[in-house]
């Protein structure tokens, strides 16, 4: 994943109205914006806080995950779990490059995520417990960041949109991989099928948060509305993904821990859709300021990494210098 | 032949998954990004051979057990792993010359397997040889990195060297096992390993500027079975859902 509707983004902008209208009309023609385009200061501003955000989110989402490869119950999960979080590592790096197109490095994004001056999706701040949480992040939260992204595959930033087409083909892998998961668990014993119930329990809440805030809470969505960036509301989102994944809880027979779900027929314009009970928006705004049961120690380990891994980064530029200065001295011979 | 065979062939396999356990170990915490994505593609690659090995082993002994039943259903002192390959990750130094070390035997070990008369044998050589060709080119590109990067990195990496030479001698060993399969000709002699380990690794230690040391005493018993304490903690982890949820399927 994981960008969640956007968190306390700026999009002030201070341009000429021609200029803006120039620009408006660039992205109502659905023209893509590319990195050396003129564009909005607070165009910039927000896509490098959304791509930044969702950066992060693919590199603490590493660790929740992470904590179950030397765990994982056979040589094939592990195998798959290996692969998985690689391949949130792979979108971490895409995102940082495409942020790059837009003036800032992956050091300075690096520090503001070490420091906490940026935010990542507050999924990753709940613990992985039991080795269901592995089929469910795949299950809910790969399954909430696909909903998400796909409307980010036509974003009028092209190298976002391009990153995004990219990573949505291997979420649905992994989403399709932590069903699969459940599927196995749902299939077994008593005790697997009450470790994949506690699972959803825990996560079907935190997973519906990932949408961000109601429409009316959202300050800034109307403007990243107007340019493209978003494309759905985040309570449109939400409601979709309830609507996909509530039948695929059942025929897992696991119970969505919501006693107010019901289905609507009037819903969505008649097409049907389901009612659900009010999130505890109290505990989303805990955990995005620091209050999650993980936000302390997801920090920690990236920065114990980032930390420990200087010398390495050191070594590798000292190297690089030192060959570079042999040529030279070679050339000069 | 077929025990014997089969011992060997977990001789392999089983250092195969403790080295890739081990890899698999920094994922997520690794000193780069770019490290987050190439350690577990080495990981990778070592699980994947793992699992090929222990599959054939259980055919070979044909009493029904799969590959997860014997990736984690020993015990401690029947696991055949060689010492270096479950020695801890420390830092990235060690992590990278345990890997190097490793691979360097491993590419001149599957080379030899290519011949081996046995088809299956052939088959996972043919695969993982590729494979090790990476591992050496990308664990030996770190160890020259950081031999001859900053004062620190070379102390480390020096450091690095001291302390996993004394296990390089046990992957030249023969078990009896091992002696068995390579005298009916389907696994290769690991002593005849000795001349191009020793040339890769002082081709990389010369641009590294490491110097090799003179090991008096070796350490060996991983073949027997005999580990480090390090062992039983792996595989606590390892072992974990299995023991604690026997008989059910993942
Ligand atoms: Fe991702
Ligand atoms: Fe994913």
């Amino acid at each position: 994943m994981y960008s969640q509707g956007l968190i306390g983004a700026d999009g002030a902008t201070e341009e000429t109205e021609e200029f803006l209208a120039k620009f408006q009309a660039r992205i109502d023609r659905e023209e893509k914006i590319e990195p050396n385009d003129a564009m909005p200061n607070g165009y910039r501003k927000t896509l490098v806080r959304q791509i930044g955000q969702h950066a992060h989110s693919e590199i603490v989402g590493m660790l929740p995950e992470g904590n179950w490869i030397t765990r994982a119950p056979s040589l094939r999960r592990k195998a798959a779990l290996l692969a998985k979080v690689q391949d949130e590592g792979g979108h971490g790096l895409y995102l940082y490059s495409a942020a790059e197109t837009l003036g800032v490095t992956r050091e300075q994004m690096t520090e503001e995520l070490l420091s906490g001056k940026a935010k990542y999706s507050s999924i990753f701040n709940y613990p992985t417990p039991t080795w269901a949480d592995i089929g469910t992040i795949g299950w809910l939260v790969d399954g909430a960041a696909i909903m998400n992204q796909i409307p980010l595959c036509r974003c009028s930033y092209g190298p976002y949109a391009r990153a995004m087409i990219r990573v949505c083909k291997e979420e649905s892998f992994h989403q399709r991989q932590g069903y699969e998961i459940l599927i196995s668990l749902c299939n077994g014993t008593e005790e697997q099928k009450q470790m994949a119930q506690d699972s959803i329990n825990r996560w079907w809440w935190p997973a519906l948060m990932m949408f961000g805030p109601h429409d009316a809470e959202s300050s800034h969505s109307e403007q990243s509305m107007k340019w493209k960036i978003k494309r759905f509301s985040n309570d449109e989102l939400r409601q979709k993904f309830i609507d996909a994944t509530v039948p695929q809880a059942e025929y897992l027979g696991l119970t969505v821990p919501d006693p107010d779900l019901k289905w609507n027929p009037d819903k969505n314009d008649g097409k049907g859709g389901y009612d659900h009970g009010e999130i505890d928006w109290d505990e989303f705004w805990r955990v995005v300021k620091g209050h999650g049961k993980m936000n302390r120690d997801r920090i920690k380990d990236r920065k114990k990494a980032w930390d420990d891994g200087a010398w390495v980064r050191e070594a590798a530029l000292a190297h690089a210098e030192k060959r570079a200065a042999r040529q030279t001295q070679h050339a000069a011979e | 032949m077929s025990a014997p065979l089969f011992n060997a062939l977990l001789e392999l396999a089983d250092d195969h998954l403790i080295l890739g356990h081990r890899v698999s170990e920094w994922c997520g915490h690794a000193p780069l990004l770019e490290e987050d994505l190439a350690m577990p593609n080495m990981a990778l690659d070592m699980i994947g051979a793992a699992r090929s090995l222990y599959t054939y082993a259980g055919e070979i002994e044909g009493e029904g057990r799969d590959e997860d039943q014997l990736a984690y259903l020993r015990y401690d002192r029947e696991y055949k792993n060689c010492l270096l390959v479950e020695r801890p990750n420390e830092d990235f130094a060690h992590t990278m010359l345990k890997q190097l070390y490793f691979a360097a035997f491993m590419h001149p070990y599957w080379e030899a397997a290519l011949q081996s008369n046995d088809e299956t044998v052939r088959g996972i050589a043919g695969k993982s040889v590729k494979e090790v060709a990476y591992h050496i080119r990308h664990a030996g590109e770190w160890v020259v990195r950081l031999g001859d990067g900053t004062e620190e990195s070379a102390k480390r990496m020096q450091d690095a060297v001291t302390e996993l030479h004394p296990y390089v001698e046990e992957l030249f060993h023969m078990s009896a096992d091992a002696q068995a399969a390579a005298d009916k000709g389907a696994l290769p002699d690991r002593e005849a390993m000795r001349t191009q380990w020793t040339n890769s690794i002082s081709n990389v230690f010369d641009q590294a500027k490491l110097t090799m040391p003179e090991v008096e005493y070796p350490q060996l018993g991983g073949r027997t079975g005999h580990h480090g304490e390090e062992m039983g903690h792996l595989l606590s982890e390892l072992q974990y859902m299995q023991r604690a949820y026997p008989n059910m399927s993942w």
